[in-house]
């Protein structure tokens, strides 16, 4: 089912606009992540579509064909995962899987092999008649996800569902989850402020700041090309350039970094893992720190810009700090912004 | 000294004052139950008279009575104020937990200026109501006592419900009577369980309510005032005691084994 949001806005009493008016279109079976900061009004973006909170005058949302604008969250069929998950403590998990179900008053047979289905697609076999309190942070987020899935909802909307897991479990069931999502095949829409949960589990994402989407493409496209500095900087750590445009290319502290020839005039942006030691390149900069993180060194540089940057050192010993370095960055691993 | 010792050394304030002011009388309260022409047999002359069992069922009539209403009342509007800002909310807050300031005496007084002989209701209605001095009015009572009570512990427990609760019931299709009946009570109920128990034993032992209203009420706290002032009959009003409080300790220990385990901390 797509779902279309036209001029969709929202501000909180007297307060500033928590959502700018935003247009969005999402495919069906599409899993779309709304990435950035907190406080960038993508929970407000999410409880708008869920029916949470009514929109501003003159937005319009629309499931398909329906136009749901104005009717509440309880009649608009969407499944929703909270933060905190929000499983009722006074039922199994079994119940808490049926709730919805029961609410639209299907017979008692349809509704027990509706469950057991979803039971056993997200793999809670064993835990089907425990008490909430019985689970961990990663059978409860399962549960929550099959409560969510079991009616058949139009949409699925996802508030930050790995955040309250702890670091080792999130990273581990980060693509449980994406590959639960795909299997349950219903349009998502999934909010996180982490940048690798986005880029690992969706099909697109947005990428908001200040109540506004400012850039919307695949996690590729996001990556390779930023269109705006907020952006680089927020998806994948790219560190700014800063230099004067002269002949010759870019002149840095550091030295003149040649640029290729359809950059255009904006800023020009690196990430750390471009930023190669290179005994003939053409930039200088001095180790400020060194940082050993098992796969790679990470080196803090100063001298090659105002600003230090990092660059991902790849092999068996790195430099050490106060020493000089020559550094090379490839052509095609730039980040051109538009102007 | 150990953390363990300490720990044991601070009990012992309360195990001095439970000793002195709590084992001491009721030991002897069962004793000079006894101490009478009948000793031990005047549980069965209590048992056998009709003007303690009543009272006795008066008492726990009104006292149930005034538990559900002061917690159907206390639980809509401990709900609706944990929920909402509005300008007031903070007079209103401190009118309705204004009872808790005044003594059963003044309450009583309260119900006379209201539904006694020279009250309000008197005065306005055409057939001339008078509720103060019956179990009507000692109900009033006791039901403006207990609400306030009843009000503020349901009100810390409302607001610690996570808002997401009631979202996700209604994510899932839940009409309102359906996320009152499914989430919010049930994330209440210890609360209710344990307030409901305070404003049970509250009523159950009110005196001073009953006092001021009239003397031909018979409440069992009634009961024992008269059997000990009026027929110095020491026996007879310390077997009523003890069964007045037999009764609500069980009625309580019921009502806590009935909802569940969560309540042990509660009342």
């Amino acid at each position: 089912m797509t779902l279309t949001l036209t001029c969709v806005a929202k501000t909180y009493g007297s307060g500033p606009r928590a959502l700018h008016p935003t247009d969005l279109r999402i495919e069906t079976g599409e899993i779309l992540s709304l990435l950035g900061p907190s406080g960038c009004g993508k929970t407000t973006l999410l409880r708008l579509i869920a029916g949470l909170e009514e929109a501003d005058p003159g937005a319009e949302i629309r499931f398909g064909d329906e136009d749901v604008t104005h009717l509440p969250v309880e009649r608009r069929h969407i499944g929703m995962v909270f933060q905190s998950y929000a499983l009722f403590p006074n039922m199994s998990v079994r119940d808490n899987i049926g709730y919805g179900l029961r609410m639209q008053r299907l017979p008692r047979a349809e509704i027990r092999s509706r469950v057991e289905e979803v039971i056993a697609l997200c793999r809670l076999e064993p835990y089907a008649d425990r008490a909430i309190t019985a689970l961990s942070g990663g059978q409860r987020q399962r549960v929550a996800l099959a409560r969510a899935f079991a009616p058949r909802p139009r949409i699925m909307l996802l508030d930050e569902p790995l955040s309250a897991l702890d670091a080792a479990l999130r990273l581990a069931l980060r693509d449980e989850l994406a590959a639960l999502l795909r299997s349950f095949g219903t349009t998502v829409i999934f909010v996180t402020h982490d940048q690798d949960e986005a880029l690992a589990i969706s099909d697109r994402v947005a990428v908001m700041e200040a109540g506004q989407i400012r850039q919307i493409g695949t996690p590729e496209e996001l990556y390779r090309a930023p269109r705006s500095p907020f952006v680089a900087e927020f998806v994948g750590h790219a560190m700014p350039l800063a230099g004067a445009r002269r002949v010759g290319g870019l002149h840095l502290a550091g030295g003149i970094l040649p640029l290729p020839a359809e950059a255009g005039p904006g800023p020009v942006y690196v990430r750390a893992e471009d930023l190669r030691l290179d005994p003939h390149g053409p930039l200088r900069a001095c180790v400020d720190s060194v940082t050993f993180l098992g796969t790679h060194y990470r080196l803090g540089l100063s001298a090659l810009t105002d600003q230090r940057l990092y660059a991902l050192h790849h092999g068996q010993s790195a430099p050490r700090v106060g020493e000089a370095v020559t550094l090379s960055i490839a052509p095609e691993a730039l980040i051109c912004l538009p102007l | 000294m150990t953390a363990r010792h300490f720990g044991t050394l601070c009990l012992l304030p309360l195990l001095i004052f439970s000793l002195a002011f709590l084992a001491l009388p009721l030991v002897r309260l069962v004793l000079s139950s006894a101490a009478g022409e009948a000793g031990w047999g005047i549980y069965l002359q209590m048992l056998q008279k009709p003007r303690y069992l009543s009272a006795l069922a008066q008492t726990l009539a009104v006292s149930a009575a005034v538990t559900v209403v002061a917690l159907a009342v206390s639980t809509t509007a401990g709900l609706y104020l944990a929920r909402n800002r509005f300008r007031g909310r903070a007079i209103l807050l401190s009118i309705l937990t204004l009872p808790l300031a005044f003594p059963g005496v003044v309450v009583g007084f309260m119900i006379i200026l209201l539904g006694g002989r020279q009250g309000l209701v008197n005065q306005i209605t055409p057939g001339h109501l008078v509720f103060a001095y019956s179990t009507f009015g000692l109900f009033l009572g006791y039901l403006y006592f207990s609400i306030p009570r009843v009000l503020l512990t349901v009100m810390a427990a409302a607001e610690k419900i996570d808002p997401a609760l009631e979202e996700a019931a209604r994510s899932l299709g839940a009409p309102p009577s359906r996320v009152l009946w499914d989430v919010l009570l049930p994330a209440l109920r210890p609360a209710m369980v344990a307030a409901g128990a305070i404003a049970f034993a509250t009523a159950m032992g009110a005196f001073g309510t009953a006092f001021t209203l009239a003397t031909d009420i018979d409440v069992l706290p009634m009961v024992i005032y008269t059997e000990f002032t009026l027929s110095a009959n020491f026996a007879m009003a310390s077997a009523l005691s003890i069964a007045l409080g037999l009764v609500t300790w069980s009625v309580l220990l019921i009502a806590r084994s009935l909802s569940g385990g969560a309540v042990a901390s509660g009342g």
